[in-house]
């Protein structure tokens, strides 16, 4: 994986147990200074210097995670069926980076086309970060994107179970990648539609359940997991994470960008049936909430709705910390709480100075980590654009 | 350009797509495939090169005298004779 605030899973953890941003200044092409969640991973430690500079960012990060990931599995990669694994990467979007570079570039040239690069539809096709992958570490068998805006993390994650479950590939490289810092139509969208992040400080400017949030940090960033059939992971004694227990998807159906709460509770009750659990044996809810007036309340309003009377279930929000990831939004946050089956410490959502009292939610945890003992259940909320919205429950492993 | 002029210029623009590979070794008289890590993308980057920094115009017929250094400068002497280092 590769955050803003942590490139690996020790540190970013760490990172979020001790309230440390990673949101940056940042400037980009025409829309000037912001802020920015940035990664500075080592790019050169998986691939040569040629397919970074060939490939595209979003490629660098998901080759990064993959290669990380496939090392910290402790998967014997040398003796693994390559046709057997699958590549399945959420993508917010992907292309828009690549289109205004090269946009930008034909500007110095009268516009003239001679001067267009043969890079473009190789950077630029849908399937790039997942076929880069493949073909960096070999994999033969299926490799595409799953475009599910930035409930995408969460989708890559479902897409790849539902593929073991089908005996489409053994062992699926799944998650979400983002390089949507690197496009300047990330920003000046959101700040056309009064969405992105413009006060105070760099480090305080992603405030989700805030009262005073104004808006959306983007970030970069990826996270990969590997994901078996438990029967296989148990064969190779493998060091598990977590179980996916019960996902879902839905759709709003209502609005473009406006998220609809009715639909969101809908999807958490949908995740919990297929897990067979009741929401009080939830216990941490890792929210979407982006630092938007509205999105931030409406999913609060779901998640009272499906929890109304719970008193175990804690939540928390990683953006605060890195911003939006977008793509891989969903899969970083979901990772960052993962180890709390392990510590059972709910990390905080930071610079929360005044409680929004619509996102006032019992449970909430705010800028101090939080004690909450053995930690069996944790349900991941990732929610997008036209009004997708993805659930992940996850259960610790245990034997 | 003269000719020496014109093999430092293909060679800053080679060493901004072969970044991996060691230029101060390379023949002029071996072919690039031979002695770099270069394939039709790269080939392909080289041209493009020339045409931005240069205006430099070469049809695809004559891709095959970019095959070494020295055909290279050979090729592009008469091409950028006229364009100041």
């Amino acid at each position: 994986m590769t955050a803003p605030n942590g490139n690996d899973l020790a540190t970013y953890r760490q990172s979020l147990l001790d309230g440390r941003s990673g949101v940056s200044d940042y400037e980009i092409r025409y829309v000037g200074k912001t802020y920015a969640g940035i990664c500075d991973f080592d790019a050169k430690k998986h691939q040569s210097k040629k397919d970074v500079r060939r490939g595209t960012r979003a490629g660098s990060v998901g080759i990064y995670c993959a290669n990380e990931a496939i090392l910290n599995s402790g998967v014997d990669w040398e003796n693994t069926d390559r046709s057997r694994i699958g590549v399945y990467i959420g993508v917010t979007e992907h292309g828009n980076v690549e289109t205004e570079n090269e946009v930008y570039e034909l500007s110095q040239f009268n516009y003239d086309t001679k001067f267009w690069s043969h890079h473009h539809n190789p950077r630029t096709v849908a399937n790039n970060p997942a076929g880069e992958i493949a073909l960096n570490m070999k994999i033969t068998g299926p490799h595409y994107t799953i475009g599910a805006a930035c409930a995408a993390g969460n989708a890559g994650l479902i897409q790849g179970a539902q593929m073991l479950q089908l005996g489409e590939c053994d062992l699926a490289i799944t998650g979400g990648v983002s390089e949507s810092i690197h496009t300047f139509g990330i920003f000046a969208s959101f700040a056309s539609q009064g969405a992105l992040a413009s006060q105070g400080e760099a480090e305080k400017a992603s405030r989700p359940f805030d009262i005073n949030r104004d808006g959306i940090v983007v970030a970069e960033g990826g996270c990969v997991f590997v994901l078996e059939r438990l029967s296989d992971a148990k064969k190779r004694d493998a060091a598990i994470l977590g179980e996916l227990v019960g996902y879902a998807i839905n759709t709003d159906a209502t609005d473009f960008v406006l998220p609809n709460p009715e639909r969101q509770a809908q999807c958490v009750s949908l995740a919990l049936k297929k897990a067979g659990l009741a929401p009080e044996q939830i216990d941490i809810v890792s929210t979407h909430a982006t630092g938007t007036d509205l999105g931030d309340a409406q999913e609060c309003k779901a998640l009272r709705e499906v929890f109304a009377g719970t008193t175990t279930t804690h939540f928390n929000n990683t953006k605060s910390y890195i911003g939006h990831a977008m793509g891989a939004a969903g899969a970083l946050e979901l990772a960052g709480n993962l180890k709390a089956f392990q510590d059972g410490v709910c990390h905080p959502t930071i610079n929360v100075d005044e409680l929004d009292p619509e996102c006032a939610l019992p449970g909430l945890v705010i800028n101090e980590p939080k004690e909450i003992g053995k930690t069996d259940y944790i349900l991941n909320n990732s929610f997008g654009m036209l009004g997708i919205n993805s659930v992940a429950v996850i259960k610790r492993f245990t034997g | 350009m003269t000719p020496g002029e014109i093999r430092t210029a293909v060679l800053d623009i080679l060493e901004g797509i072969a970044q991996d590979d060691d230029l101060g070794q390379l023949d002029d008289s071996v072919a690039f495939r031979e002695q770099l890590e270069l394939d039709s993308m790269d080939f392909l980057d080289i041209v493009m090169e020339l045409r931005k920094r240069y205006r430099v115009q070469i049809p695809e017929e004559d891709y095959p005298k970019l095959e070494s250094m020295g055909s290279t400068v050979e090729y592009l002497t008469p091409l950028m004779a006229d364009i100041s280092a």
